[in-house]
């Protein structure tokens, strides 16, 4: 019996202690949910913004870009947050407006794991081939003749690819697309693809695992991982045929050549774009918002973006996201204030 | 003793010294196993656990001092809430098993318990998703408590249903044959005696539901700060543990780690505090 | 264990020269609160079919699409292309269902065998200590075992792979490349990750085998293996089968340790160290971001596809503990 009395007081413990904890702390909170990407700025930009504003938490979850969509159309959450732009299918199943916000640029790098050589040039013809398993080996004429000062082995080269759905796969095979209409046709371009060769890992983090652990390994990963795992990554030849590393500057210079032309709504993708300097595998990555909200939740987030706009793009080059282009900032903050 | 078992009785003998030696290795597999893996994530973790790691919320990248603080109280609470729903389903689900189930719904109800036992905990989540958050139009604490609740009453079901059939009928006779109805019987005879077993079969289940994230992602939701209720996002140590681990930063990796420690911590303390409960209880047959 | 008294006909075949009587007067009235809590424990037991059915039901609904477009094609189609939306479920199965088989395999020697000594030759201290740290083994969360599997694991199976494929390569389960990671590595996850189950469960059974019987057995001058072989194991069958049905669920279902390990790669293999793919993984690699219905539909299906393995399998494997009988008057569930 008194094994059933305490099994009683614990359950009666725990109803208890189950009661808000934090009634007094936060005014009001909101919840968002999407891409894995730009998760650790926004972590940053959400937790900054609390400490100025101590009454307001917002609430972010990576659950993936495509996770984002869908719960931003289900509405439970507040805001959503993608790596890859709704289509115009997804937005006609949105009850409402639904306003994509630019926040920062990112960049898929392609990492590499060769022992003896630090730097690679590539070109976009060549990496699609790779990753079609046309090219299989690391001394094929096509590589060397781009490397001529490297030494490369003999080996097969291991593909390494994402198994889970991503916006990283998405940008990825969007410029693999632009760039070879063999893979454009044979392979296509979506958050999830099936690649015709290669491993899966999980996450930027289980492809930068294999490739750092492997030997003759190729993988594509955010520039923030490889450069975290101190991974070699190659230069890509961009539009104007120049090699260009992935890097704040060069994926600054490919949104700048891509906002001449901004849509209104700002989905464009920014993959092999032009420029100099441009770094062809860049993308943009968006909040998702209503323009109309229910409660203060349009007034909290066009606060906050509003500030992310100004001091959260000061914070974001040093954790390693590129700043929006100035043009495109002016036309973002417009948009933000029709947000209620 | 026949002459063919005196004939033998060295190679019974050599066999019986085999067997238990090759038993013991196992044993010290298992053990090196699990040795191996808790200094892993010790070695790997230690450098991250203070006492801000306890008692703080996590603080912007970049920082020091930070903590995870509202994952540890937020699993408490959702695997908490998870036993309350589960474990009387479970163990009562049991006892009908053991004491009347011997016909047609019985053999039913192992066999979808067996069934479930086998659905992956992400299908639960989704199944939880379906049914509680978008019926509730958000998130909350409540759905993930659901979503391990259904996890573990296949589980306790299976395990409790085998011990306390093992509860040898001359017990139960007797009991009985004093007069006492059947449900009293059950309740202050049978259950004590079985509670070691059913105790083990709770204990899995808490580990499991503890260490599960994928059910999560998509019911509980997460949450940076302090939770606002069961109703609302929490913060679970799984999820924090997952969340940390797959991004690209060095201090995050070592949190994960070190969240990790305390999630096996927690866990021991849970079952040792359950065992001891046991002990102190009169009844346990062993 | 019921203990209502039997119908008339068997007490009669039993005492024929006894005169009949009329048994009704025998049988005790059910008591009501008997009959409450019956029901009571009824209704709580009927709760995990009404689960079973519900889950069904969701899948089901949630997975239309798919089985409108492919029909039972599905299970036996190859490819996985979510951009041309050609759906087919079949590596996953032979993943999901290699890499358990496997894990048993290893699991339940080592599960067992580590049962039986700590119940019958460990003395109780170090015994119970042991188990406190083996059912540790099972809070032990998914992702960081899949962390480790990445880290320490695959490296290792690696560097050991060569050594089986120069050796036993003319063996298909032996050839391939040494990436690491494949079907090989995810069932030893599996096996960790499923050993306490068995261990655990199957040292209380052990435990619960009553100790007369054993004496008996001693007496008649069996050695410790004999009477373990001979009265212990055949005695706890039920109970240790129980605890390998509950390990068998945990490795058809189990999603981030192995998709950590096991390459990803949706392709049939005969080797076992190739690449491949499971059901839970690719539903908790995909799902995040499957954003059209035909794309999420799949996704459900292959998670109906594994309910229905999950049936099958048990189904099958009752039928061979029923046809192989019970040692002991317990009823084989």
């Amino acid at each position: 019996m008194k094994t059933y009395k305490s099994i009683l007081g614990l359950a009666a413990a725990l109803v208890i202690g189950t009661a808000p904890v934090a009634g007094v702390l936060a005014a009001s909170s909101i919840n968002g949910a999407g891409a894995t990407f730009p998760y650790p700025i926004y972590s940053k930009w959400f937790d900054e913004y609390h400490k100025k504003n101590p009454e307001i938490q917002i609430n972010y979850q990576s659950i993936g870009s495509g996770g984002g969509i869908r719960q931003f159309t289900a509405r439970t959450v507040d805001f959503g947050a993608t790596d890859g732009p709704m289509t115009d299918k997804q937005l006609f199943s949105v009850d409402g407006k639904a306003l994509h916000i630019p926040t920062v640029l990112g960049a898929v790098v392609p990492v590499f794991n060769l022992p003896g050589v630090t730097e690679l040039n590539l070109t976009g013809e060549v990496l699609a081939n790779i990753f079609l398993g046309k090219i299989k080996m690391w001394n094929d004429p096509a590589i060397v003749a781009l490397n001529p000062d490297a030494t490369l082995p003999g080996g097969p080269i291991t593909v390494v690819h994402r198994a889970d759905g991503s916006g990283t796969t998405y940008c990825f095979v969007d410029y693999l697309s632009s760039v070879s209409p063999e893979w454009k046709s044979k392979v296509g371009k979506g958050t999830s693809v099936n690649w015709p060769v290669g491993l899966g890992g999980k996450g930027n983090e289980g492809v930068a695992g294999f490739v750092k652990q492997t030997q003759n390994s190729i993988g594509y990963v955010e520039l923030i991982y490889a450069e975290h795992n101190k991974l070699s990554f190659a230069a890509v030849q961009n539009k104007a045929g120049k090699f260009v590393k992935g890097g704040i500057d060069s994926v600054s210079a490919a949104a700048a050549a891509a906002a001449k032309n901004m849509p209104k709504d700002y989905r464009v993708s920014i993959v092999n774009a032009d420029g100099e300097d441009a770094y062809p595998i860049s993308t943009f990555t968006w909040l998702l918002v209503y323009q109309n909200n229910s409660g203060s939740t349009g007034k909290i987030l066009k606060d906050f973006l509003t500030w992310a706009m100004a001091e959260g793009q000061a914070i974001a080059p040093n954790l390693g996201y590129a700043p929006l282009p100035e043009n495109v900032k002016r036309m973002v903050t417009e948009t933000i204030s029709t947000i209620r | 003793m026949s002459r063919e078992m005196l004939d033998n009785f060295d190679q019974r003998r050599r066999r019986n010294a085999t067997m238990f030696t090759l038993t013991a290795v196992f044993t010290a597999v298992s053990l090196t196993l699990l040795f191996a893996i808790l200094g892993y994530i010790a070695f790997h973790g230690i450098s991250a656990i203070s006492f801000n790691f306890f008692t703080k919320l996590p603080v912007p990248l970049g920082e020091t001092g930070g903590g995870i603080a509202n994952s540890i109280v937020g699993s408490a609470k959702v695997v908490g809430l998870a036993c309350v729903m589960g474990l009387p389903v479970g163990i009562l689900g049991a006892v009908y098993l053991a004491e009347f189930g011997d016909n047609k719904i019985g053999f039913a109800i192992r066999y979808c318990a067996d069934v479930l036992n086998g659905v992956p905990s992400i299908v639960m989540g989704i199944f939880a998703y379906t049914v509680v958050v978008l019926s509730m139009g958000h998130f909350s604490a409540f759905s993930g408590s659901v979503a391990l609740a259904l996890i573990m009453v296949p589980l306790v079901l299976r395990t409790a249903e085998e011990f306390i059939r093992l509860v040898p009928g001359s017990i139960r006779e007797a009991a009985l044959a004093l007069g006492i109805s059947q449900w009293k019987v059950i309740l202050r005879v049978v259950l004590p005696t079985a509670a070691r077993g059913i105790m083990t079969g709770a204990i899995l289940a808490v580990s499991r539901i503890s260490g599960e994230t994928a059910p999560l992602i998509f019911t509980a939701f997460g949450n940076r700060f302090w939770d606002a209720g069961m109703m609302n996002p929490i913060a679970t140590l799984p999820h924090t543990i997952f969340t940390y681990a797959i991004a690209p930063y060095d201090d995050w990796h070592r949190q994960a780690w070190a969240a990790a420690l305390i999630l096996m911590l927690v866990v021991l303390i849970g079952n040792v505090t359950a065992r001891i409960l046991m002990k102190t209880d009169r009844g346990a047959a062993h | 264990m019921s203990i209502q008294l039997q119908d008339k006909s068997e007490v009669e075949a039993r005492s024929p020269a006894a005169p009949p009587r009329p048994l009704r007067s025998l049988r005790p009235k059910e008591r009501a609160g008997d009959r409450v809590f019956r029901y009571l424990v009824l209704a709580f037991g009927l709760s995990v079919i009404v689960m079973a059915a519900a889950m069904l039901y969701e899948l089901t609904r949630n997975s239309l699409l798919t089985w409108k477009a492919f029909g039972p094609k599905f299970l036996v189609t190859s490819t996985w292309d979510p951009v041309q939306e050609i759906y087919g479920a079949l590596p996953f199965i032979y993943g999901t269902l290699v890499s358990s088989a496997l894990a048993l395999l290893m699991a339940v020697p080592l599960g067992v065998g580590s049962a039986i000594f700590l119940a019958e030759l460990a003395p109780r201290k170090i015994s119970n200590a042991c188990t406190f740290f083996i059912e540790l083994l099972a809070a032990i969360p998914s992702v960081i075992l899949g962390l480790m599997g990445i880290f320490v694991l695959v490296p290792f199976v690696a560097k050991v792979e060569p050594f089986f494929i120069k050796h036993l390569g003319f063996l298909p389960f032996f050839a391939g490349n040494p990436y690491g990671v494949g079907l090989f590595t995810a069932a030893l996850i599996l096996t960790i990750m499923i050993l306490p189950y068995i261990t655990s469960i199957s040292r209380d059974v052990i435990l619960s085998v009553p100790t007369p019987l054993k004496e008996a057995a001693f007496g008649l001058g069996a050695t410790h293996w004999e009477v373990v072989r001979l009265v212990t194991l055949p005695f706890s069958r039920a109970g240790i089968m129980g605890s390998i049905f509950l390990a068998l669920g945990r490795a058809l279902g189990e999603t981030m340790a192995v998709t950590m390990v096991i390459g990803n790669v949706p392709k049939i293999s005969a080797s076992l160290f190739d690449p491949s793919y499971t059901m839970a993984a690719v539903i908790a690699n995909e799902f995040a971001e499957a954003t059209s219905d035909e794309y999420v539909h799949a996704l459900i299906a292959i998670g109906l596809v594994l309910f229905g393995i999950t049936v099958i399998v048990n189904g099958v494997a009752r039928l061979l503990i029923y046809k192989t009988g019970s040692a002991t008057s317990q009823k084989a569930s």
